[in-house]
């Protein structure tokens, strides 16, 4: 932002003085809000970067065992897993539309549609525990606890459920991070805290919403497909 | 000089006012402090966070220093070797170095620097000391009571194999990484938004410069040693087998992603130094800083450079000769880009009108110790030399050359630089100098006999030497005791000047950074009302203007 763009930005501060949500050392709620999204963007790319370190044990470990990866790939339930794929990018696209809602001056379709959206966080988890009890039954949690029968005297079947599990465990922990935000927010916008000009609460959530489903978006192909 | 006067809010330099109601005392009471989103209560916080961290790694590094004394055990076992050498790595680099600059100065004058009320995010910033907090806490019970004999590596199979308790240290770790991770965001975002009217990219001052490029280190490798210190703590815990080769894992996969992140991290540490020297450097030869571009840009240099130099602490570990290469080339590029902003500072020293105070002798250290730390950092970026070199103590002089020789003589002179700012008074000028003779010297005498023991063949990390080395290591130990006797008088005047000291005025230095354009200590606003920035931060003349001596 050049200083022609701070000085524009100071001749509109007039108009909101008054706004309660202005924090003292801002100028205007344009500049506010940018420092907002510009921050929530930052901390999405901390999460990728955090979830790149597994990326490469996949990496690493497919390119070490090429054909173990792609069995074990199949002994997942791909049924299971193309539900929750399903159900995760309907949650961001209900999420979407809460963003809009809001901006519409829409508040109760805005609710209905966040809550939409937790329920299908909810789903995913169930169906995720499902198919992690699965998984721990047929002996496939690595480590010393792993006896996997079909893929007995394989090398390399231990590393992709090393990599299946800690990947999808820490997503799984970011969706639920993510339903805690949701609620908050959702809160929030029953309470009456949103406007059509006040909203970038239901914004930034939906940004770490989004980026919780963009991250399975990678790791259902990887893990399931190929 | 007339026209910078009628630009700027403040009394002249002469007049050496103590603002009576400022940051310090606007709100009473420990809660105040606690609960304060003025970024520079925050910062004054890590100071004295700092402060504690430093005398910690420092004890724990003479502790080191007593034992290898002798050739034979001298004052501890063995183990509890292990573990100081340990403590003194994992406090140094996680609990000090890291936070030091960032944290306190980063907060302190940051904002100051772009005319701004405060960072971007004020309750992002209380959270992420008190995050620090928590780490910290956690990192210090955990090597207590658990006990961490690692080193600060925690290289697996000695970290999943070690029987000591090393998960509270590595969540410790853990914690400590989002404190680093907020406050780079907080600084990245300020640096967008909240600029003056008027500082415009090119007009911000050098050390903002410094640390918007740490900020973006801070930002995106951070997350990877998160994510390691995550991934070895489940090693030890649950066994997956990730990083063990008798289940399908590979250990040098820990060592990338380590690496990844801590190689890095030496330029979270080294920036923000570099950044304090441009301001000091221009402020003491009474100069304008000569090549500012370069300089800014160089910074953004390192930051980018450095994310792809990690291997070259691996040339043994197993990687490719075609990955040794690759990363030995680019590991010396961040030594092209060190040379750009040595050349630019010896510039802007060349034909001065030099003040010669404690900030400036530390200054002169860090150009002699960041040339000669950054000359053998090329050495042991070359693979066969870095092969006979490896582990060895010409290793650990080499990177505390950088480490202490850069960072540490930055964090003082910024200290000194500062001081008056912060605290609105002076300290005795004359003690200033002995303690910093004592501590460039003591230095030299600390770490110039490593050097000679490494090359020589002695392994670092080790807990007895052969008999021909003793005559080195008591000299390192004696350097090591001068310098920790510069550092007690520095404690012992600047304690007594934060009661005593002379009153410093708004700017005691006459500098034209913008972070003495108000009152000192400032008051809780920052500024009275918003500045005009007609001049750049570094101006002491006109194009073509004698330089010109002040009397401080």
């Amino acid at each position: 932002m050049s200083s022609s763009d701070a000085s524009d930005l100071g001749a509109h501060r007039d108009g909101n003085h008054a706004d309660p949500h202005l924090a003292h050392h801002f100028d205007s709620m344009e500049t506010q809000n940018h420092a907002s999204r510009l921050g929530m963007w930052l901390f999405l790319g901390t999460e990728v970067l955090l979830f790149a370190g597994l990326f490469l044990g996949y990496a690493v470990n497919r390119h070490f065992y090429p054909h173990t990866f792609k069995v074990a790939s199949h002994s997942l339930n791909l049924v299971l897993g193309t539900v929750n794929t399903v159900v995760l990018i309907s949650s961001s696209f209900t999420v979407a539309m809460a963003y809009y809602s809001v901006k519409k001056g829409r508040n109760k379709q805005a609710a209905g549609l966040l809550g939409f959206t937790i329920l299908c966080a909810l789903a995913f988890l169930c169906i995720k525990a499902f198919e992690y009890q699965h998984k721990f039954q047929e002996g496939a949690l690595p480590g010393k606890w792993f006896h996997f029968h079909e893929m007995a005297g394989m090398p390399g079947a231990n590393m992709f459920f090393s990599v299946y599990f800690l990947s999808t465990g820490l997503h799984a922990f970011h969706v639920i991070v993510g339903m805690a935000i949701l609620i908050w927010v959702l809160r929030r916008l029953i309470r009456g805290d949103f406007t059509r000009t006040y909203y970038i609460p239901v914004e930034l959530g939906g940004l770490y919403w989004h980026l919780v489903d963009l991250v399975w978006i990678f790791l259902f192909p990887l893990l399931y497909l190929i | 000089m007339s026209q910078h006067a009628d630009s700027s809010a403040l009394a002249p330099a002469e007049a050496r006012v103590y603002q009576e109601i400022n940051y310090l005392n606007a709100d009473r009471g420990v809660m105040s402090w606690l609960k304060t989103l003025d970024h520079k209560r925050i910062g004054i916080m890590y100071f004295a966070s700092v402060l504690a961290t430093f005398l910690l790694g420092g004890i724990f590094a003479m502790i080191v220093r007593f034992e290898l004394t002798t050739p034979e055990p001298t004052l501890i076992s063995a183990n509890t070797y292990n573990r100081m050498f340990t403590l003194h790595g994992m406090v140094m680099v996680f609990l000090f170095m890291i936070p030091a600059i960032p944290g306190v100065f980063g907060n302190f004058v940051l904002p100051l620097m772009l005319g701004a009320k405060d960072v971007a995010f004020p309750r992002l910033n209380l959270l992420s000391l008190y995050v620090y907090w928590t780490g910290a806490a956690l990192v210090l019970w955990g090597v207590i009571n658990g006990g961490a004999d690692t080193g600060w590596t925690f290289y697996v199979p000695y970290s999943t194999t070690t029987p000591m308790t090393l998960f509270p240290v590595l969540f410790g770790v853990f914690i400590i990484g989002f404190s680093s991770i907020l406050t780079g965001l907080n600084f990245i975002v300020t640096v967008h938004t909240l600029r003056a009217p008027g500082i415009t990219w090119m007009k911000m001052p050098l050390f903002v410069w410094a640390i918007y490029a740490t900020s973006i280190i801070q930002v995106l490798a951070t997350p990877v040693i998160g994510l390691t210190t995550l991934l070895v703590g489940i090693e030890k815990v649950g066994g997956f087998g990730l990083f063990d080769p008798g289940r399908g894992g590979d250990p040098v996969l820990m060592q990338h992603l380590f690496w990844f992140y801590s190689h890095p991290a030496v330029y979270i540490m080294v920036l923000p130094a570099m950044g304090v020297m441009s301001e000091i450097i221009a402020a003491y030869a009474r100069k304008n800083i000569f090549g500012y571009k370069m300089i800014a840009y160089s910074s953004l240099g390192i930051a980018f450079v450095g994310f792809f130099a990690w291997g070259h602490h691996m040339f043994v570990s197993g990687q490719s000769a075609f990955d040794d290469g690759a990363f030995a080339v680019i590991s010396m590029l961040v030594g092209v880009f060190t040379a750009i902003k040595v050349f630019n500072w010896v510039g802007t020293l060349y034909r001065g009108a030099i003040y010669v105070s404690g900030p400036f002798i530390y200054a002169c250290g860090f150009l002699f110790f960041i040339v000669f730390g950054g000359m053998t950092g090329i050495a042991v970026a070359t693979v066969s030399l870095d092969v006979h070199w490896h582990d060895t103590y010409f290793v650990v002089a080499h990177f505390h050359f950088i480490m202490v020789g850069a960072v540490i003589m930055a964090f003082l002179a910024a200290i000194h630089y500062w001081f008056p700012k912060m605290f609105g008074r002076m300290y005795h000028e004359g003690w200033s100098m002995v303690a910093a003779t004592f501590i460039v010297l003591g230095f030299n005498a600390t770490f110039i006999p490593q050097f000679l023991l490494g090359n020589a063949g002695m392994p670092r990390r080790y807990y007895m030497y052969p008999e021909r080395f003793t005559a080195l290591n008591v000299a390192s130990t004696a350097g090591s005791t001068l310098l920790a006797f510069g550092f007690i008088i520095i404690l012992i005047y600047l304690i007594w000047a934060l009661k005593h000291g002379e009153i410093a005025g708004p700017n005691p230095w006459n500098s034209k950074g913008y972070e003495w354009r108000t009152s000192s200590p400032p008051i809780k606003e920052n500024f009275e009302h918003t500045l005009d920035y007609p001049e750049e931060p570094h101006m002491y003349q006109e194009p073509g203007e004698e330089v010109e001596h002040v009397v401080i």
